[in-house]
């Protein structure tokens, strides 16, 4: 999913699409999904009619009033619209691109996995679940399945966006393939997964175009309160009716309000700005999740990643660097450390693992030692064996040996050497500190130790610390022993970390976290990972894992990195909190418009009521036009807004709160005050009222 | 200043005792053992016994509810039939004949749902019986099952994946016998003492210090010559003929003590007398009137500590209580500095003295000389926060302003202390409301007290919080197209909007109170009335209830920085804001057209 390339492109092409939809959207069935707008919509419809009948001189109103606020309605709702056309509008670039791979290939369907000759062409279509293809390289994986027989490597850039090939192979955490991607090399066996249209890409492919959003229940429980609020509105709006036309009788004077004027205030009350935005911020929660490579079963899943407060870390690569390196040589019984440098990388010269390659580096960093060219002097390379457990080099005569310390010691008592009780205690100090040492021999003496260090990665404890002012602690899940794992839990300052983990035990504290009332998070890739997959309340399981710790998640991370969790939480944290100030923001903005219409309403009655209008707005109708213009044009203005979320910090709940209440709620008290005002001037300009 | 120090007084009183009784009912509510245990349990046990209730068993939700509804079924009827029959029922001195359908419905619907809305004159149109086995017993049994929803709401948020809330008869009893009961003998004897009548004689006539003289169609005739001998009145040197000569009065009498003390304390308001706490025999002094008036928001203020003590987190029942408070204090200032500059009006002839040297001063049409302006202003703003509704000064006669805010209060849902038990519901229904917007801010789902807010508790809180609004503007709103209404208000214009405004606004927010100056006993305003009184109490009722069941079912989640704090200044901020918001958006319309419009007429 390239998004960043033909931006430009694409950009004016969706907006031309959203334009499009606009007006798509006006069918009343579309209509009726959104309560507050179809409040709306049926205003728009009646004044129209109004309008109507009002050219026939059945009239409370100017016609020319009337159609102008029927106008503006119709505006309104046309906003509302765009800015939901223009959110999914991505989203449906992005599934046009899928469909393109979707194509219907021909597959080669075998009658069992041990028969190869037997194969029937079949299209993939009609593929179902349990059926066995062969695929060879250079062909397409005809539908979503686990490799049972073979390896290759796959082309996933369908998918994933990455051009860089994977290997998938049966058994193991790798086995799973994605109808779309293409064999590149060698042969696989494919028992198919999925039954048509339920195929992986199907599902991204609606859940990338909306198709298959479902209300979220926080949406639901929002648009409850939306509409309570419209019915009292509606309430308020009728009574008023009734109310002035009795004040009016008291006074012996016609009812001075008409009903267009109380559409207008109806709408204007009615919170339109959250309701019409409310759907877009929904689908560009999603679609920014998307964007970055995590696809989302379901709307439910991003709402819970916002109140996720146990983040589950894999200890490599979200915590660490992915391999350990060589920090320091500590020497033994007086050997000099520059001596012991180089004998330490001549030990790890023919060592192609990143631990050996970086005692080279160490050494040649900290001791200027060059890489010597062994080439053409009597050398014999010592491989790592699983039976010896150490590696190392026959050089000029010398013996050097490096491995784990109760090897090295082994292989030194049994020849007859001493082993240093001085070595022990520095091998002890290394692991408590959550290092790993490597003792190094030469011709069976004790040189010294190389410790390898777990490197945190750059800015990970600031990043925890700050997730910890949220109120999310961050567990280190590692399967070193759990001296190594404090250490590092120490160093890169998370809140707990469970060693040696296996999957029953990630399972269990999963289990332990919920019953105290947390909501736990975790990524997970194998088999096994599925049970605690199932049970964390948000499971980002890795693309590259197996199908089962795929349909255990409730998410998927095509690019399958470990640190992606962190992102989610954010995007799921921002999205709520775009919904809750936009609401404030839309409800507070009903202070300005009542100030607005209130005066206008009712001054031919009570001409002292003239006081309220504090913005000086110039006429009545002048005052109703401002505030129905204000209305609709925020929307628009607040769809960028809606797109890209309000800005998200990691900062306290209550610090959060105040900064966005400021911002939208007193900002929604003040900004309409300022525009109805403008807009009241500007028409004044213009001569329309 | 005198009087900021009266006004500080009343509220320092009210919370010194409220917090002890707080802790108090936390006790009966759990069953826990108090200093009143060894006295009173033998009574709650004998009531189990009589009525064969199962103390112990829980009650799922839905029983809960029929419970309750059966309990007010047969209130409800009981006090009908009582009504209509008292003609042919004993203790009924003066001979008063049965009331009439529409009225005994509206007074029974307002009695019920502990409103206490009063379309009739006790003294001239209830017997002793309807008085005191209808009206009293009504006074405590629905203050009781205000409270009782309450417990079962509390419940509600610390039980943990539970389908129970708790034993509606249990709730009763205890609530009844541990506190109502005991509470208002003690407020009944200290009444009278401080002068107020007990007792059950039939109504006196006892002679005038002075005679007075009125015209044939029964207007007084100020400064008119009398001369009770030759049975003449001459004004200005003519004899006035048809003239009658008054040398006695009507003198009520009657068990009013005992009455006025649960009217007070469950946050009733209905009086013994047609003019409530404002008659000298049911209000006689300064001292009764300070008793009087603390126990109106006496439970209510307490309830909120309950709250605290009981979720165990004091902080949340202080955070309420505070938000109620504020609320009150600013609602009271307003009604104080208002009616004690008075109006331009009165101030410009100079005639009336409006200045507060040697005097109450202020504007006093309306109030008695007895109480003044602090101890009316003070009690205008607890009866209406409260949804108590007694009164010992005429609404009517407030300044503009204040009277806009004695009809706010009410329009708000009666949730600023409110009514016994249904002040707190309806406040923890607005909590719920509010953390749910804020709750979104902070960027997680919302939650309260640990359970999560889900449709279907936001579905029932905004039906808690909006059904005294929708009440009071569909029946007013229909009530203003009516030819006839025109009949019931005595006043033109915005002021006799304001009538008809407050009348509903009492009824919706299940007040009780009354603009003096408009005529409630018509047929259509009796049933509409009634009708609104029992929506906008069992509406709410049922929506906390369904929402403490679904509340005990949850998980609780953990605490967190991430989490929304419910217990400091911003949220208490925030919940008073959310309040007036939902307020002020309903009725700012209706108010422009009604005291706000007044107010302003009377500055041009």
């Amino acid at each position: 999913m390239s998004q960043n390339d033909k931006k430009g492109f694409t950009d004016s092409k969706m907006f031309i699409r959203a334009i499009k939809d606009s007006f798509i959207k006006l069918s009343p069935k579309t209509q009726s999904k959104n309560p507050v707008m179809l409040l709306v919509y049926i205003s728009a419809i009646m004044t129209t009619l109004l309008w109507i009948v009002s050219l026939f001189g059945i009239k409370d109103v100017d016609s020319g009033y009337t159609l102008a606020i029927a106008v503006i309605l119709w505006f309104t709702v046309l906003f509302a619209n765009f800015a939901e056309a223009i959110a999914e509008g991505r989203g449906k670039a992005q599934a046009d691109a899928l469909r393109a791979s979707k194509k219907d290939v021909q597959a080669r369907k075998l009658s069992s996995e041990n028969e190869r000759e037997n194969v029937t062409l079949v299209s993939s279509a009609t593929l179902k679940k349990g059926d066995i293809v062969i695929v060879s390289a250079g062909e397409m994986i005809p539908s979503d399945g686990e490799i049972i027989v073979g390896a290759a490597s796959v082309d996933e850039s369908a998918i994933t966006g990455e051009s860089a090939p994977v290997i998938r192979e049966a058994g193991g955490d790798k086995s799973a393939v994605t109808g779309g991607t293409t064999v590149l090399s060698d042969e696989i066996i494919v028992s198919v997964t999925n039954n048509p249209g339920e195929s992986f890409l199907d599902k991204m492919i609606s859940m990338v175009e909306g198709a298959a959003r479902k209300k979220t229940p926080n949406e639901i429980a929002l648009q409850i309160f939306l509409i309570a609020l419209s019915i009292i509105f509606i309430l308020v709006t009728l009574s008023l009716y009734t109310y002035s036309a009795f004040s009016a009788q008291q006074k012996g004077i016609e009812n001075p309000t008409s009903v267009t004027t109380l559409v207008a205030l109806l709408v204007c009350l009615a919170p339109t700005t959250i309701g019409a935005l409310l759907s877009a911020i929904g689908i560009a929660g999603m679609s920014r999740l998307n964007k970055s490579n995590v696809l989302a079963m379901s709307g439910r899943a991003i709402e819970a990643a916002g109140d996720v407060d146990i983040l589950m870390l894999d200890k490599t690569g979200t915590i660490t660097l992915g391999n350990r390196s060589a920090t320091e040589f500590i020497p033994v019984s007086g050997v000099d450390v520059k001596e012991l440098a180089r004998t330490a990388q001549l030990s790890s010269l023919a060592d192609e693992t990143p631990e050996g390659r970086s005692v080279v580096i160490l050494a040649k960093e900290k001791f200027d030692i060059r890489e010597v060219t062994l080439t053409d002097k009597n050398v014999k390379f010592i491989p790592f064996t699983a039976t010896t457990r150490m590696s190392g080099i026959d050089y000029d005569g010398d013996e050097i040996r490096k491995g784990a310390a109760d090897s090295i010691k082994k292989y030194i008592t049994e020849n007859g050497g001493e082993y240093p009780a001085e070595c022990d205690s520095i091998v002890k100090e290394i692991a408590s500190k959550g290092g790993t040492p490597l003792v190094v021999a030469k011709n069976k003496k004790v040189q010294g130790v190389i410790y390898l260090k777990d490197i945190i990665k750059q800015g990970v404890k600031e990043k925890f610390a700050d997730l910890r002012k949220m109120g999310i602690k961050t567990i280190m899940i590692t399967g070193d022993n759990p001296l190594t794992a404090a250490a590092i839990a120490a160093e890169a300052g998370v809140d707990d970390f469970l060693a040696e983990a296996t999957p029953e035990g990630k399972l269990a504290m999963i289990r332990d976290y919920q019953s105290k009332g947390h909501l736990v998070a975790m990524t997970g890739d194998g088999t096994n990972d599925a049970p605690a997959l199932a049970q964390a309340d948000v499971a980002v399981a890795m693309n590259s894992g197996t199908q089962a710790a795929k349909e255990a998640g409730n998410m998927v991370d095509l690019d399958s990195s470990p640190t992606k969790l962190i992102d989610i939480v954010r995007i799921g944290k921002q999205l709520l909190m775009t919904r809750g100030s936009l609401t404030t923001f839309s409800i507070a903005n009903d202070v300005a418009k009542y100030f607005a219409i209130i005066p206008a309403l009712f001054t031919g009655l009570y001409p002292g009521l003239s006081a309220l209008n504090i913005m000086g707005l110039q006429s009545p109708q002048s005052a109703v036009l401002s505030a129905i213009i204000y209305n609709a044009l925020i929307i628009i203005a607040l769809i960028p807004l809606a797109l890209k979320g309000v800005k998200y910090r990691e900062i306290t709940a209550g610090k959060l709160l105040s900064r966005n209440l400021l911002i939208y709620g007193v900002g929604g008290l003040i900004a309409p005050f300022i525009f109805i005002k403008l807009i009241d001037m500007l028409l004044v300009v213009m001569g329309v009222c | 200043m005198e009087a900021v120090l009266e006004y500080a007084l009343y509220l320092a009183i009210l919370v010194i005792l409220a917090v002890p009784l707080g802790i108090y009912i936390k006790k009966l509510m759990k069953g826990e053992h108090t200093f009143l245990s060894p006295l009173l349990n033998p009574c709650e046990r004998a009531v189990y016994k009589l009525l064969r209730i199962d103390s112990e068993k829980e009650m799922s939700v839905k029983q809960y509810i029929i419970s309750l509804l059966i309990f007010s079924v047969f209130g409800f009827v009981f006090l009908f039939l009582l009504q209509l029959l008292q003609g042919i029922l004993p203790f009924n001195p003066q001979g008063l004949s049965g009331v009439k359908w529409d009225l005994a419905f509206n007074t029974t619907a307002s009695f019920i749902t502990n409103t206490n809305w009063q379309a009739y004159t006790g003294e001239s149109t209830l017997s002793y019986l309807t008085q005191s086995l209808g009206l009293t017993v009504q006074n405590f049994l629905s203050s009781a099952t205000g409270i009782a929803v309450l417990f079962a709401l509390i419940r509600g948020f610390t039980r943990v994946k539970t389908d129970t809330v708790g034993n509606f008869w249990t709730d009763i009893t205890r609530i009844l016998v541990h506190l109502l009961i005991p509470l208002n003998i003690i407020i009944s004897l200290i009444l009278v003492g401080g002068g107020v009548i007990q007792n059950i004689s039939p109504a006196k006539a006892l002679p005038l210090l002075e005679p007075i003289a009125v015209s044939a169609d029964g207007e007084i005739i100020e400064n008119a010559v009398i001369d009770v001998e030759a049975n003449t009145v001459t004004l200005n040197g003519s004899k006035i003929e048809g003239a009658q000569i008054v040398t006695e009065q009507f003198v009520p009498m009657g068990p009013c003590a005992s009455q006025v003390a649960p009217k007070q304390s469950g946050t009733n308001g209905g009086g013994f007398m047609g003019v409530n706490s404002a008659h000298p025999l049911e209000n006689p002094n300064p001292f009764t009137n300070i008793v009087e008036m603390i126990s109106i928001l006496l439970i209510p203020a307490a309830l909120c500590f309950t709250f605290g003590s009981a979720i165990k987190n004091k902080k949340q029942g202080i955070a309420i209580f505070m938000a109620m408070f504020i609320c009150l204090g600013i609602a009271l200032s307003v009604i104080a500095v208002n009616e004690q500059i008075g109006t331009p009006q009165l101030s410009q002839s100079g005639n009336v003295d409006i200045s507060s040297e040697m005097q109450s001063g202020g504007n006093m049409e309306g109030k008695e000389t007895r109480f003044g302006i602090t101890a009316s202003s003070t009690w205008a703003a607890f009866t209406t926060a409260a949804s108590n509704g007694s009164v010992n000064a005429m609404h009517d006669s407030l300044t503009p302003i204040s009277g806009m805010v004695t009809m706010l209060l009410m329009q708000l849902g009666e949730v600023i202390f409110g009514g016994v038990g249904c002040g707190l519901y309806g406040m923890l229904a607005f909590a719920i409301l509010t953390v749910f917007i804020a709750g979104l801010m902070v960027g997680r789902t919302p939650e309260f007290l640990g359970k999560k807010i889900e449709p279907f508790e936001m579905k029932w809180a905004v039906i808690v919080s909006l059904a005294t609004p929708v009440a009071i503007l569909i029946g007013s709103g229909i009530a203003v197209m009516l030819p006839e209404i025109t009949d019931s208000i005595s006043n033109s214009g915005a002021h006799g909007f304001s009538q008809v405004l407050y009348a509903f606004s009492s009824c919706g927010g299940n007040n009780g109170s009354a603009f003096a100056g408009f005529n409630a006993n018509t047929v259509f305003l009796n049933i509409t009335l009634g009708l609104i009184m029992l929506f906008a109490r069992f509406i709410p009722i049922i929506g906390i209830l369904k929402i403490a069941g679904s509340m005990a079912n949850k998980k609780r989640i953990a605490t967190t920085a991430g989490t929304l704090s419910t217990t400091n200044a911003m949220f208490v901020f925030l919940l008073i804001f959310i309040v007036l918001l939902v307020g002020a958006l309903s009725f700012f319309p209706a108010l422009a057209l009604g005291p706000i419009a007044e107010f302003l007429e009377t500055m041009v």
